[in-house]
């Protein structure tokens, strides 16, 4: 199926890309051809097929619930853009 | 033995270590020295470690010279590590400018028993971006260059990790396998990779593609390096919830090669449309060898093959799109300058940190999940997937493994496939099922097509990677396709 530009154009603001004009483009055309190939699916006959999400089954895991040495907090912010005051530091998110 | 160290395997520099015929550091220098010269070449790595190698050498003959006995099985071994697994102190980057400079503050489960085992790593491997692609061409930092022929691709996504083996930079190499990440560039580079049975392998500190099909297997020139490596690197760990629990069983080889009692199947959708003629002659060449050494080889059907493709190309981005929704310019690595508020700040920074490959997949997964379409696409390639799952069994009932090609084709010309994003995924109809179901598979040398390396596949039933190893193991022993070294030059 083809998609349309307004359909990539909410795709990208889904997933949070800010889209050139050339990409969106481009998409646009890649997209389309690669979900036509992928619509084969749809011919095949799968309605009473129940899902598989993992190949090899498992139960919920569980563990005891001890607290344990997680990792040092000055090394990981230290790999943060921005930090401060122990926090992760984000441009301004509410308005005034 | 100076002058060809970097030649010898892994079981070899291990053995004359302990011994005391070779240090570390006269291991891990020859390992710098043939880097040094192969670099320029093939491009394998994004980062050499040299200094905390030989720092971590000189421990090791240290410790060896007290009379220490438990070294470990790698020990004085160089190692390389695709870099989208983490290494404390050590860059890990993904191949993606938008984690350009992101040092990990933990090893991930695989280095720390690398470590534990006495290996050295002497550096961080190139890759597809994040491991998505077949060629190593998506890499944002620079391309890695087949051995065979310098102007082809090696392979993808664990580029840099099979050229540096088949280069001989480093004897061992581990890589991750989504839908053939290891299998195809070990097929296209003339080694052998090991893709184990998903949660065989911890996955902590992974960063993770594909959470459901993702494994993280190892490279070597011979069957025997890479069960060792497998060895190491496979057990329970508690901080991957999906890891099985298993420890693996030590393979044993020796005597006299067989196959005797082995039932073998060929799925006839494996040499379909698209397989170079060639190719499938190295294939059936090898057949014939696995029927000399006294398997049982027939033909048998896995009709959901065609479907298995498609399936994937919803199931891997979907769940690509949900994991790579973590790099936003926040935690780690880049952030655009000088964005106006938090929603731009995202946008930019993925949209500049990310290289096109990754985002199409993104794209295709935000798409397939989005609501609407979940039905119609995501929901109907997980019932692909146990459509994927029901083959295998079946053929499981009557075989022991199954053998086919890794790649229909060998190694192409730089370029020849990036327009087409999707005649490049047709390139993994052979690896990407054997994900789908969590299967174990081998690839090993198994011949030359118009000179460059073909590659044979052998798929398990769950947690049979040492019966793989095995069967690779007999074949390897009666034929010599693994001996064979390439020059690091252009084609002819």
């Amino acid at each position: 199926m083809a998609l349309t530009r307004s359909q990539v154009e909410h795709v990208a603001r889904l997933a949070r890309l800010s889209l050139s004009e050339p990409e969106t483009v481009a998409f646009t055309e890649q997209l389309s051809r690669i979900l036509e190939h992928v619509e084969s699916l749809n011919r095949l006959d799968a309605a009473d097929v129940p899902p598989t999400y993992h190949a090899v089954a498992l139960q919920n895991v569980l563990r005891e619930d001890k607290p344990h040495v997680s990792l040092d907090r000055d090394k990981v912010l230290a790999q943060a853009p921005q930090a401060e005051a122990g926090c992760f530091k984000v441009p301004k998110i509410t308005e005034g | 033995m100076s002058g060809i160290t970097h030649k010898l395997s892994a079981t070899r520099l291990n053995r004359l270590f302990l011994a005391g015929e070779l240090s570390a550091v006269e291991i891990t220098e020859a390992a710098l020295n043939r880097i040094d010269k192969a670099e320029p070449k093939v491009g394998a790595f994004l980062a050499v470690t040299a200094d905390s190698a030989l720092d971590r050498a000189r421990k090791l003959d240290a410790r060896r010279k007290s009379g220490d006995t438990e070294l470990g099985c790698l020990a004085g071994v160089p190692v390389a590590v695709k870099d989208n697994i983490c290494t404390d102190g050590i860059p890990t980057t993904c191949a993606s400018r938008i984690l350009e400079g992101y040092v990990p503050p933990y090893d991930a489960t695989v280095v720390e028993r690398l470590r534990a085992a006495g290996a050295i790593i002497v550096g961080k491997t190139n890759m597809d971006e994040f491991a998505m692609g077949s060629s190593g061409e998506n890499s944002a930092f620079h391309p890695s260059r087949n051995p065979w022929d310098l102007d082809r691709i090696p392979g993808g996504s664990s580029a840099g990790s099979a050229v540096a083996v088949a280069s001989e930079e480093v004897p061992l190499s581990l890589g991750s396998d989504t839908g053939g990440s290891i299998r195809q560039p070990a097929a296209l580079t003339g080694i052998v990779g090991l893709k184990p049975t998903y949660g065989y392998v911890s996955r902590y500190g992974l960063v993770a593609f594909a959470s459901s099909l993702d494994q993280i297997g190892p490279f070597g020139r011979d069957v025997e390096d890479v069960a060792r490596l497998f060895e190491v690197i496979a057990g329970p760990d508690r901080r991957d919830s999906t890891n099985a629990g298993r420890a693996p069983s030590p393979v044993k080889f020796g005597g006299e090669p067989t196959l005797k009692g082995m039932r073998l199947g060929v799925p006839t959708e494996y040499f379909g449309e698209g397989i170079d003629p060639e190719v499938k002659a190295r294939v059936d060449e090898a057949i014939a060898q696995l029927r000399e050494l006294g398997a049982e080889v027939e033909e048998c059907s896995l009709p959901s093959t065609e479907h298995a493709l498609s399936a994937y190309y919803i199931i891997a981005p979907a769940e690509a799109s949900a994991n790579l929704a973590r790099f936003d310019g926040v935690r780690y690595g880049y952030r655009t300058p000088g964005a106006n508020g938090l929603l731009e700040m995202y946008g930019k920074t993925r949209a500049e940190g990310f290289g096109p490959e990754v985002k199409r997949r993104i794209m295709i997964g935000t798409y397939a999940l989005s609501s609407g379409y979940y039905d119609a696409y995501y929901k109907k390639a997980q019932q692909v997937r146990t459509l994927v799952v029901r083959d295998f069994a079946k053929a499981f009932e009557r075989f022991d493994a199954l053998v086919t090609p890794t790649s229909p084709i060998t190694a192409w010309r730089f370029g020849e496939k990036t327009d087409d994003p999707l005649s490049m995924y047709m390139a993994d109809i052979c690896t990407i099922p054997v994900n789908m179901a969590g299967l174990p598979g081998l690839s090993v040398p198994c011949g030359f097509a118009g000179g460059l390396p073909v590659g044979l596949q052998f798929i398990g039933k769950h947690f049979d990677d040492a019966r793989l190893l095995q069967i690779a193991w007999a074949y390897q022993k009666v034929t010599q396709h693994h001996e064979a070294r390439p020059a690091l030059e252009g084609g002819r």
